[in-house]
């Protein structure tokens, strides 16, 4: 551990952090770059594999693991795809690695199979996805937010999600430790969800901030094996999980299965596993989700935004605001489960609501699918698919527009 | 064989939960696994150290009757599953059971470049020339002119050669035999897993109820006796003339290369340098 | 000049290393105890391209994290000249490479002209110096960061074996400054 932070500290590469010493040779603040975070943060979270295949905007984050995870002991891989590289994911992770994969809109949708089998394999993993303007190859180094519903809904099937979005560097390195923790609490593949600019904005970050987050570790079983169930139905859902080779020799499959893990057909015993697979999301939203209330105190108008557009979002609410008018933000930090309650409150409270989101019209469906009440909100948008971002003079005018 | 009991077989099944088995009688599946089971118990391999990963297909439903660590994965995909958990845990042994579908149409990508980064995985590739848990339908492996449920009117596309692709792509130790000669895949098995490199051994298989009944192959019996009739040894073949050899399944280890470096291993150095360079 | 809110752009095109003076300069922020973003546009090519690098130092939380309305505007191509110029404050400064830039349509006492590039060929041996010869007259002209703090930014920034002839990029670019401040 004290290998890895001396190598934090080195200056001669311009992709990495500066750090700021005080008198006392600790280190303070950092200017950090949004992927550079998510690999840091990664491997503050306990990250032990990483496998990934090159893709815009998201390479940093291999870079920089690819010169620091060997360095203390972790496992890095650049695999022949993205297919490829959520499978090696899975794999370390039921090997007892806490592992994870970065990506962006291309290889994101090549991982959606894997991405579901960690899902039904309830195998801990963390993707990341640094969204690109789409469809297709679409703009591998221009931002958009076209992938907010493929993050909850690319996997076939059906089964829920957890996605994470934040909208800083300081963010980027909470939400990824967060996304990891999340990840081995529910044994799930938690998706940390960027935008392109944030992912290469580099900003001040303060380490004394970000070096006493809670770190989730696995537990591991105390049972003799013959007991030992991988799916137990009665465990709470951090409850100890075995790795392979540790005496355990458990079976995994992508087919509908018991709670020993092996494949069944017996409708019972289906109904049992997708149960599990939805209770442990739902009847944990409270600790998975998380908003920013950004002056809706006495708001008339509510911005709902998440990431980049959120700041743009801020600096028009704050311009607006020293006119004297009442304009507030919620922000999703968690995007999926998607923060219902918090919506429907603002609905009730507010007279309009503006959505404005760099695609063309994804997380508005939410918004409208919780409007239920007649003297529920109004709801207006800005969408915007050429590359740019929305600026806060556009939102700017919008909230004048409603006002 | 004879040092292997049945009773030694069956302390690696699952046979309390899994059996019976989903394969049609006939099937060489049962016959690998059991070749696969001698050679881990001769070598005297714990069970715990033993990762069995398999994909998608009638072959691949091999992982969840033993009793080893097992991974019944995504389809093509289990070379890349079981990468990840050779470089996480160097010290298991990883026994990939794939088809000829799994491991060359679909999941063709993973094959050759686990044998291009020569990563210690012992891959075999249980070949019967068909799809059979689909249906029938032809794979890469299907012989050219012959029928399938999606060639209906006759095969049209040429044939991968699975071990000529592996050696293609660098894999080290490449071998083949039949379903009919379990012995020698035993053998051969075991020389693989010790094989510290991307090992192949291709085992022709039988599927008489689906690729014998469409291709008129005869019933399961037939169909070995073919296997037997119709392979020749390495060490035979360069004893005698082409005309002889032509057409036949040839058995043996085609390639086998220990100079070449070890994928974990040379990421075992690496870090192993950063450290001594970080140390100093 | 202490002013509230600065907002920079450094742009040209790829391979002038605009990208790495805005990393230098958000270091130099972050030294002086600024609060700061960096961002970056360019293209799918290494070399050549439109290319911009945008600061933003503040004594306050900066939201949106582009520049908009430029405090000062770096321009070491005629294209981005042209594109960035009309969105120049009217007190902001423009600093061009009028070994590149030949037409430029603002006159104003906060324009300012010089051969970076070949300032740099001539003095220095290298064109490559020009970003942070460039970066360092602009730091001296806005007063944005204090010109110890980019000094500190260069030698943390730039790889080791090219920091000497950073060092003496930024001098130089302090002299010329001093020289030519209306």
């Amino acid at each position: 551990m004290s290998a890895k932070k001396k190598q934090e500290n080195q200056p001669d590469k311009t992709n990495s952090s500066v750090l700021v010493k005080e008198p006392s040779e600790k280190p303070k603040t950092v200017l950090m770059q949004g992927n550079e975070a998510v690999a840091l943060a990664a491997m503050e979270a306990g990250l032990d594999f990483y496998a990934g295949y090159p893709i815009t905007p998201s390479t940093e984050v291999a870079e920089v693991l690819a010169d620091k995870l060997p360095q203390r002991g972790g496992t890095i891989i650049q695999m022949e795809d993205e297919i490829a590289s959520i499978c090696a994911v899975v794999g370390a992770s039921l090997a007892g690695a806490k592992a994870m994969t970065a990506t962006s809109g291309p290889g994101f949708s090549l991982m959606q199979e894997g991405i579901g089998y960690a899902k039904i394999a309830e195998t801990p993993c963390v993707v990341v996805n640094v969204q690109r303007g789409g469809p297709s190859t679409g703009l591998p180094t221009k931002p958009s937010q076209g992938d907010m519903m493929q993050s909850r809904w690319g996997s076939h099937g059906d089964s829920p999600a957890i996605v994470l979005y934040p909208d800083s560097v300081k963010e980027i390195y909470e939400l990824t430790i967060r996304a990891f923790n999340l990840s081995e609490k529910y044994r799930t593949c938690v998706v940390l969800l960027l935008d392109e600019v944030i992912g290469h904005m580099r900003e001040a970050v303060s380490v004394p901030d970000i070096s006493k987050y809670r770190v989730v570790n696995r537990l591991k079983p105390t049972v003799p094996p013959e007991w030992y169930k991988h799916y137990d139905e009665d465990q709470k859902y951090l409850s100890p999980v075995a790795s392979y080779g540790e005496g355990y020799r458990f079976h995994v499959t992508g087919l509908s299965h018991d709670k020993y893990g092996f494949p069944t057909n017996k409708a019972s015993e289906i109904a049992t596993m997708t149960r599990r697979l939805k209770k442990k999301i739902t009847q944990n939203i409270r600790d998975i989700i998380q908003i920013e209330s950004f002056m809706m105190e006495d708001a008339k108008v509510a911005v709902f935004a998440a990431g980049i557009v959120a700041r743009s979002a801020k600096s028009a609410i704050n311009a607006v605001r020293k006119e004297g008018f009442k304009v507030g933000l919620l922000r999703p930090l968690t995007i999926w489960p998607f923060p219902d309650v918090a919506v429907q409150r603002m609905l009730k409270n507010v007279e309009t609501v503006i959505v404005p989101e760099m695609n063309q019209g994804q997380i508005i469906h939410e918004i409208e699918r919780l409007t239920k009440e007649k003297n529920d909100s109004d709801i207006k948008r800005i969408q915007r698919t050429d590359g740019e971002l929305i600026t806060p003079s556009e939102i700017y005018k919008k909230i004048k527009e409603v006002l | 064989m004879a040092s292997i009991s049945q009773k030694t077989i069956h302390q690696y099944l699952r046979h309390n939960k899994k059996f019976p088995h989903v394969w049609c009688s006939g099937c060489s599946n049962g016959i690998v696994l059991g070749s696969i089971i001698r050679a881990v118990a001769e070598l005297e391999i714990p069970k715990d150290d033993i990762m069995m990963v398999s994909g998608i297909g009638c072959s691949s439903r091999i992982s969840v009757y033993a009793d080893f660590n097992s991974l019944h994965t995504l389809h093509g995909r289990p070379i890349a599953f079981a990468t990840g958990i050779k470089m996480y845990k160097p010290r298991m042994k990883v026994i990939v059971v794939t088809g000829d579908g799994d491991a060359t149409a679909i999941g063709g990508n993973h094959f050759i470049h686990a044998a291009r980064r020569n990563i210690d995985l012992t891959v075999i590739v249980i070949n019967n020339h068909i799809y059979g848990m689909t249906g029938g339908q032809f794979s890469p492996t299907t012989p050219t002119n012959d029928f399938a449920s999606t060639c209906p009117h006759g095969n049209i596309d040429p044939v991968f050669d699975v071990c000529q692709l592996a050696i293609g792509a660098g894999a080290t130790h490449v071998a083949r035999s039949t379903a009919f000669h379990s012995l020698e895949v035993q053998n051969m098995t075991k020389e693989a897993i010790e094989h510290p490199g991307c090992s192949v051994v291709e085992v022709i298989s039988a599927c008489p109820v689906i690729y014998g009944r469409m291709n008129k192959k005869g019933n399961a019996s037939k169909m070995m006796e073919n296997m037997r009739d119709n392979s020749i040894s390495l060490k035979a073949v360069e004893k005698l003339p082409e005309e002889k050899t032509k057409g036949k399944i040839v058995r043996g280890v085609l390639k086998k290369d220990t100079n070449i470096p070890e994928y974990t291993d040379s990421y075992a150095k690496l870090v192993e340098r950063l450290k001594r360079g970080n140390d100093e | 000049m202490n002013k509230r809110f600065n907002e920079i752009r450094l742009s040209g095109s790829g391979g002038q290393g605009l990208v790495l003076a805005g990393i230098v300069l958000a270091n130099a922020a972050v030294i002086d105890k600024k609060k700061v973003t960096q961002t970056q546009s360019y293209g799918p090519e290494s070399r050549g391209g439109a290319s911009r690098a945008d600061v933003i130092i503040s004594n306050e939380e900066i939201y949106f994290p582009e520049a908009t309305r430029f405090d000062t505007l770096l321009a070491l191509t005629q294209e981005a000249c042209d594109k960035f110029l009309f969105d120049l404050k009217d007190d902001g400064y423009l600093i061009v490479d009028n070994s590149i830039v030949k037409n430029i349509a603002l006159v104003s006492s906060t324009v300012y002209e010089l051969p970076f590039t070949e300032i740099a060929l001539e003095k220095l041996g290298s064109a490559l110096p020009t970003n942070i010869l460039s970066l360092a007259f602009l730091v001296k002209i806005s007063g944005v960061v204090s010109d110890k703090a980019l000094k500190e930014a260069i030698e943390r920034t730039v790889k080791k074996a090219f920091v000497d002839i950073n060092i003496k990029a930024m001098k130089l670019g302090f002299e010329l400054a001093k020289k030519t401040k209306k």
